[in-house]
């Protein structure tokens, strides 16, 4: 920031918005927050690692599919581009609704998944919640990764091979750090996306920070006051990626333009 | 599972079939999207002109604007703005002596999703009104040209090529945030979807057939705005820097 921060008018803004602040805390209704807290909590934590899961195994399919559009053979670059196209060009709400409704009717017509070990978990809303987040966040960054594992000039990966390293240590010590360092400030954008998209899931039956709050919505009929909290929590969760990703690109970028 | 012969009936245009609530559906999303995109756009460029030109005051609010909207997730803005906006409308109603209304479920989806697409364009159009080169905005104001004038001929044709991109990028979105109105019950294309799919226990065939209807969306409108790109673009060949 190279201006000063603290300016007059910023100050008087940010005065109007205490203000604001505290006319909400006194004139609008809180008391349902104790009778809540703890199911709000539990949902918190549910979004919370519903959001880092499927982060994690996203970009670990999102990797591939960038490698296979960005230096793959045609059969499996084409099949990768025709994913990221198909899960970008359709809304996530589909897609999640597709894989709950669509799978979840489909399953129980086997015997042998009924019986299988994994039939407690498919009885259950959040693996069709997590698998279809994963899905969608593979989608996005697979067209992500792919630019970024392009933009890596490619004397680089020449020389490295000119000095006998095998094509995997290259893609492990070279290629592959660098378009993460390139990917980085687009990806914590995404991460703050995939966030936002997180309260879809509630729409099958996933008990997460947004359904807890719909719950009170309609047990108690107060109608602004959870969805402000909630906005209030969702953006206070963005900030932290934000200032995650910021950290994160520090550290590993160092001297990369 | 239903066959193929099976899903061709469910699909029909004709009432045993579900495929003409489908279309209907998907001409409800279409609308929604357009609207919503030209007032994102209107409140983009009234944004970004504020963003850029603004004074201290207008800038902060409008940073707070844009802030909150990308990080507080749609469906939230959407519940939020939409109670909150019928709300306030029939506050005013009834203080100027009319009664109430209940505003259609068209109105609000386009409004509420123009507000958040407003906050995305605002950022798209003042990034590509700073790449006009500051040169040709001066010689516009050499010349005698108002502000506005200035806008209109030199600022805006100039920036346009440079937002495309951007803009298409929202456009898309557009489209797929229209699924979001689903959840408060507008029919549209999704919600007919699930109702279909409910009714008839074929879930496979209704979800995949609007995937397919959305994809075409897409696709489509990713050729059209290829089309309009280079449309814009063929001015400028050799001229950027």
């Amino acid at each position: 920031m190279t201006r000063g921060f603290w300016q007059p008018h910023r100050i008087g803004l940010m005065l109007a918005g205490l203000g604001i602040c505290v006319w909400a805390a006194f004139a609008m209704r809180w008391d349902w927050i104790p009778r809540y807290a703890g199911l709000g909590l539990e949902g918190l934590w549910r979004t919370l690692w519903l959001l880092t899961l499927s982060i994690v195994i996203g970009f670990a399919a999102a990797v591939p599919l960038g490698l296979a559009q960005a230096a793959g053979p045609k059969f499996l670059a084409l099949p990768a581009k025709w994913f990221c196209t198909v899960v970008r060009g359709t809304p996530l709400l589909l897609q999640i609704w597709l894989i709950y409704f669509g799978l979840g009717s489909l399953f129980p017509q086997f015997p042998a998944i009924r019986q299988s070990e994994l039939w407690p978990y498919l009885r259950q809303a959040w693996p069709y919640a997590l698998l279809a987040l994963s899905v969608s966040y593979a989608g996005y960054e697979g067209e992500i990764m792919r630019g970024a594992f392009k933009s890596v000039p490619h004397g680089q990966l020449e020389a490295a091979r000119a000095y006998g390293l095998s094509r995997w240590t290259v893609l492990r010590r070279i290629w592959l750090p660098q378009a993460l360092a390139r990917a980085l400030p687009t990806l914590g954008g995404e991460a703050i996306l995939q966030l936002k998209a997180t309260p879809l899931v509630a729409t099958i039956t996933v008990i997460e920070i947004y359904a807890v709050a719909s719950r009170v919505r309609q047990d108690t009929f107060i109608i602004y006051e959870p969805l402000l909290l909630l906005a209030l929590v969702y953006l206070v969760i963005a900030g932290l990626i934000a200032l995650g990703f910021r950290w994160l690109e520090r550290r590993l970028t160092p001297g990369l333009g | 599972m239903a066959g193929a012969e099976s899903s061709v009936t469910l699909l029909s245009l004709e009432p045993p079939g579900w495929g003409g609530n489908l279309l209907r559906g998907a001409m409800n999303s279409i609308i929604i999207a357009l609207g919503a995109f030209f007032l994102g756009c209107m409140i983009g460029i009234g944004g970004a002109l504020g963003k850029l030109s603004g004074g201290p005051v207008t800038r902060d609010l409008l940073a707070v604007y844009t802030t909150v909207v990308r990080a507080v997730p749609e469906l939230i803005l959407i519940l939020l703005l939409y109670y909150a906006g019928t709300d306030l409308l029939n506050q005013v109603l009834r203080a100027f002596g009319y009664r109430p209304v209940e505003i259609s479920g068209l109105v609000a989806g386009i409004g509420v999703l123009g507000i958040v697409q407003g906050a995305y364009a605002t950022e798209v159009l003042r990034g590509a009104i700073q790449a006009v080169p500051r040169g040709q905005i001066e010689a516009a104001r050499a010349y005698g040209m108002t502000p506005f004038q200035t806008f209109r001929r030199v600022t805006f044709p100039a920036m346009l090529p440079l937002a495309l991109p951007g803009l298409s990028n929202l456009w898309l979105i557009a489209t797929k945030d229209t699924a979001l109105l689903a959840i408060v019950g507008f029919s549209e294309l999704t919600l007919e979807t699930r109702q279909a799919a409910g009714s008839t226990r074929a879930y496979f065939t209704f979800f995949l057939a609007a995937g397919a209807l959305y994809l075409l969306m897409t696709l489509l409108s990713g050729r059209l705005f290829g089309v309009i790109e280079t449309r814009f673009r063929r001015h400028q060949v050799g001229a950027r820097a």
